[in-house]
């Protein structure tokens, strides 16, 4: 028998013959015209109301750039980066502590991330800020000794309450990031000699960072913001100086603009190096995005089951 | 006595329980130096469990085994026995080499570094040396060309043909194959048999999980039938596979040749 039917028997056969040339018209898809022209009104509508509001531009371009933001804008981006490092690294000892075999290791990462997770993050920054009603003194009695009121510092305050609340959630992610590598990368690696931890080091966590990266880079986006809390306990960056503006010359929605503007600058710039971040270590997965065939996969299922029924 | 003659695998009354069930149930085999066995047997009945205790991927609940000389997993002092580390039993896991089923290949590193991975990482060994050996060995099993291949970029034939160079490189005196060629499409299985037919040629001590009756026969010197977690049978192939003794190895080849 040939592969094909003779048109002339069948008439589907006939039909799907003719067909094969034919000119294709794409879909019309008149639902996304509509939300665009709608979308778009509202921006307009939206555009309209600030030009025509009470809003001096003139001061949102004055204080853009002024002193005092510029500072607050530097302290925000350093309490960030420094934040989050002390996160992501709390995050990952206590996630591998969390997955020992020790169960002493995996109690303390457990009470960690329960009293962690489990009280608000505000309230953490209180305790850490008025530590030295507990701690009148840190250090090695004898040795050497300094006040805790001069070493927890806004700063110290800040950094500690994200970082180790930071850390608690980001355990998790590194958890499930681990929990995400395949069980035969861990025996493979113990097969050509690996310790428990160089396997962790070399073979399941740049493994697991392919899941890991976008949470956390939500997580580093979230933190941006979340340092506008630290104005509680008097740290002095981007909200809490726009504040101290307006509460002087009272323009208040102008000086909101300047610090929603940097607040979008800056977390714009971590989107950016989160995409580049991925790509890195998608190394070896191919790119999601494009639809790439994996090189030399079954050639075709009939042929495959054909020959297994053979043997 | 001669040390050389010393069996390269000893297994004594091994047991192993996943629960309540009973994995392995007094299993003793020997295995001489240089000398290849194949493991057969219907799923479930403990061969890979057995294969992956000789290398403490499995830690057993009774017997012992001894590979190349060493007691595994236990230091002998007086009338105990003495666990050891994580760090000595990755010490002791480099007299062997594991080829899995499902391969196994780092899927974040390229060809060439699966298989340099092991002697810089584990044994520290220069750079340069050891990437000149690893191009060796991808050359011997015919992979040179796709040293800057990812394992997703390879076939299923490719990627064993590399599992097998990286557990070459750490030179161990002993291999063991966890159904090394189950996973593959038929057209596939010939291109890891022979790498492995020419490791065995070349005087490799090997001890392979196997449904290629084809491949035990021509290869093995000796056949090891196992059913329900214990050793039923075993012998030269042509005996185990032609003219088995008992009931179970005959119903058990008489099904897989069907």
């Amino acid at each position: 028998m040939s592969a094909i039917l003779d048109p002339t028997v069948s008439a589907i056969a006939r039909e799907a013959t003719s067909e094969s040339g034919l000119r294709i018209v794409r879909r019309r898809n008149i639902g996304r015209w509509v939300a665009a022209a709608l979308l778009l009104a509202a921006l307009a509508w939206l555009v309209r109301a600030f030009a025509l509001g009470d809003i001096e531009w003139r001061v949102v371009g004055e204080f853009f750039t002024a002193r005092a933001i510029m500072t607050g804008l530097v302290n925000t981006i350093i309490m960030t980066a420094c934040a989050m490092a002390l996160g992501i690294t709390l995050g990952v000892v206590f996630a591998v502590m969390y997955m020992s075999p020790n169960p002493v290791l995996r109690l303390t990462a457990l009470f960690y991330i329960w009293f962690f997770r489990g009280t608000p993050l505000i309230l953490q920054l209180l305790i850490w800020f008025n530590l030295a009603l507990v701690f009148p003194t840190m250090g090695i009695p004898g040795l050497f000794e300094v006040r805790t009121v001069d070493v927890i510092t806004p700063f110290m305050a800040t950094l500690l309450g994200l970082g180790m609340n930071q850390g608690a959630y980001t355990a998790e992610v590194v958890r499930s990031g681990i929990l995400s590598v395949d069980v035969g990368q861990t025996e493979a690696a113990k097969s050509i000699g690996m310790t428990r931890l160089t396997t962790l080091r070399r073979i399941v966590l740049p493994q697991a960072m392919r899941v890991i990266i976008p949470p956390v880079g939500n997580e580093f986006i979230s933190m941006v913001k979340l340092t506008s809390i630290a104005s509680v306990i008097q740290y002095s960056e981007i909200l809490r100086n726009a504040q101290t503006i307006y509460y002087a010359n009272a323009r208040v929605i102008e000086l909101l603009i300047v610090a929603a503007a940097w607040y979008l600058a800056v977390v714009t710039l971590l989107q950016i190096g989160q995409y580049f971040l991925e790509k890195h270590f998608s190394k070896g997965r191919g790119d999601r995005t494009q639809k790439r065939q994996p090189a030399g996969r079954t050639p075709a299922p009939a042929e495959g089951a054909a020959s297994r029924t053979e043997a | 006595m001669d040390h050389s003659v010393e069996p390269m695998v000893v297994a004594r009354g091994v047991d192993k329980y996943f629960g309540t069930l009973k994995a392995l149930d007094r299993v003793s085999l020997d295995v001489a130096q240089g000398e290849v066995v194949c493991i057969i047997g219907p799923s479930g009945s403990g061969k890979s469990t057995f294969l992956r205790c000789i290398n403490q991927l499995e830690v057993i609940e009774a017997g012992a085994i001894h590979v190349a000389g060493e007691l595994v997993g236990y230091r002998r002092v007086g009338d105990a026995l003495h666990e050891l580390s994580d760090v000595e039993i990755a010490r002791q896991r480099l007299s062997s080499g594991m080829v899995f089923q499902r391969f196994n290949l780092f899927t974040h590193m390229t060809a060439l570094q699966n298989v340099m991975e092991g002697p810089v990482t584990v044994q520290r060994r220069p750079r340069a040396e050891v990437r000149d050996e690893a191009l060796a060995l991808l050359e011997r099993v015919g992979l040179a060309a796709k040293r800057d291949a990812y394992p997703l970029e390879m076939s299923g034939g490719q990627q064993q043909r590399v599992a097998i160079a990286r557990a070459l490189a750490m030179k161990p005196r002993l291999m063991l194959f966890d159904e090394p060629t189950s996973a593959l499409d038929p057209e596939l299985v010939g291109e890891v048999l022979t790498v492995m037919r020419d490791l065995a040629a070349s005087g490799m001590t090997m001890i392979v999980v196997t449904h290629e009756l084809g491949f035990a026969r021509e290869v093995a010197n000796r056949v090891v039938f196992m059913d329900h977690g214990g050793v039923v049978e075993v012998g030269p192939p042509k005996e185990i596979l032609s003219s088995p003794q008992h009931p179970r190895t005959r119903d058990f080849i008489a099904a897989v040749l069907n």
